[in-house]
């Protein structure tokens, strides 16, 4: 079993990648995030341990990732900068590496009045471009105020961009900004638009941003049009056309057109220059994902874990 | 002499790019908007939540503040137009309230962490 860098990096790619968000964790313990992990795993190479999406408070993003991995699945730690300062980012890196977690996506997050704690302090000491950069120091093997560390962790360096947000011309070279300070994978959010997700892989193969870069967009499997509109209104940099989601409202079974939609956009994605695999954001929990797997042709890559991988 | 720089600097800037005096003014390779304007205070942006009207995704009465310094750093002579993609360092938070005309003729603006590597990361 090659392991997620390997996948990725790898110059003559066997099979498309595939990684998904993993939901969001309060209560429950380590049983229901082996229940979680249990409809995820056997699509999956790596599985993104949030940090605090949509600005909610949630268990924290390293927490998350050592758990993820103890049950035997790669995690990749979202490092989100509006919560912490550049001494706390930089903990929180090496202190995953700590626990042989070598994946780390850099993101500037949303603003923390896109939450439920609107009044909170937002951080932003630095930016993701700038995260990545400092994350980078560190697999070389020193903090960003030059103090040495030794051995260096290894790290393979990711972050996201939005291929459908304004300003659209300039988004290949944000994402150039981000491989020059050491990216070398971006997951993609979730685009609505297939027009401004080609031209993105487009401009990215013209630029050479890929393949040096591996790009992985965004599915989103959702439930209906109420789930679309809720997208479109609350979730910052996300556009649903209205005929998008008229489509799924005027559809007798909308669960079903709103798996084929995802499946039309999975297989779209797949189809573009410089995609080496997607990124799965599941708001279904049901059988959806292993179907969409399926149709798409991609392989069971493993069980479900059937306990803790420490334990063995 | 230096706390009076620093108030005519802001009596001067304040009107007319809202000076945040952040010490590290960097108006010139982001088409002259100030970017310390942003919400998050990004140096590197714009994020990924600009709205589809090109609106901020914090403050939606205001156009994205990065979405003008693209705009306008088209519109900039060639030298500070490349500059809008430069990598630009994290902020030094101690020198908020300090001129940064004087940082700019000491070099004292130009000085980054120990750690903050200045050109592109080897190869894998």
């Amino acid at each position: 079993m090659p392991n997620f860098a390997d996948l990725l990096t790898s110059p003559e790619p066997s099979r498309p990648v595939i990684t998904a968000e993993f939901p969001v964790m309060d209560g429950g313990g380590l049983p229901e995030i082996a229940a979680k992990l249990a409809c995820l795993t056997p699509y999956v190479d790596a599985v993104n341990a949030t940090d605090n999406a949509s600005a909610h408070a949630h268990v924290s993003n390293v927490a998350l990732a050592i758990a993820i991995q103890q049950y035997g699945v790669e995690p990749v730690l979202q490092l989100v900068c509006r919560d912490k300062n550049r001494l706390a980012l930089e903990a929180d890196i090496m202190g995953a590496a700590l626990h042989g977690i070598t994946a780390v996506s850099c993101m500037t997050g949303d603003d923390v009045t896109a939450g439920d704690e609107p009044e909170a302090r937002r951080v932003f000491d630095l930016d993701a471009v700038q995260l990545i950069r400092v994350a980078a120091g560190l697999a070389k093997g020193h903090y960003l105020s030059g103090r040495p560390i030794d051995p260096a962790p290894k790290l393979l360096i990711g972050a996201v961009e939005n291929p459908a947000a304004p300003p659209h011309a300039y988004r290949v070279r944000r994402a150039l900004k981000k491989a020059a300070a050491g990216a070398r994978f971006l997951q993609l959010q979730i685009c609505y638009h297939p027009d401004r997700l080609a031209e993105f892989t487009r401009i990215g193969a013209a630029t050479g941003l890929t393949p040096k870069v591996a790009l992985l967009p965004s599915i989103v499997l959702v439930k209906g049009a109420r789930s679309l509109r809720y997208m479109n209104k609350r979730v910052p940099g996300i556009h649903v056309p209205d005929e998008l989601i008229d489509r799924l409202a005027a559809a007798p079974d909308q669960r079903e057109a709103a798996y084929q939609l995802a499946l039309e956009q999975a297989t779209h994605a797949l189809s573009l220059e410089g995609v080496r695999g997607l990124h799965f954001i599941d708001f279904r929990h049901d059988d959806a994902l292993g179907r969409l797997c399926s149709d798409l042709g991609l392989p069971t890559v493993r069980s479900a874990p059937e306990g803790n991988a420490l334990a063995v | 002499m230096a706390r009076l720089l620093a108030t005519i600097e802001h009596a001067v800037k304040k009107p007319i790019w809202d000076c945040r005096m952040c010490g590290q003014c960097v108006l010139h390779s982001t088409g002259l908007t100030c970017p310390m304007t942003c919400p998050k205070s990004l140096r590197n942006g714009p994020c990924g939540g600009v709205r589809e009207d090109g609106t901020c995704e914090v403050d939606p009465t205001m156009t994205c503040v990065w979405l003008k310094a693209q705009d306008r750093s088209e519109k900039m002579p060639r030298p500070w137009r490349e500059e809008f993609d430069d990598l630009r360092p994290p902020v030094d938070n101690r020198l908020q309230g300090t001129s940064s005309w004087i940082n700019l003729l000491t070099g004292r603006d130009k000085v980054v962490p120990a750690g903050w590597e200045s050109e592109e990361p080897p190869a894998d």
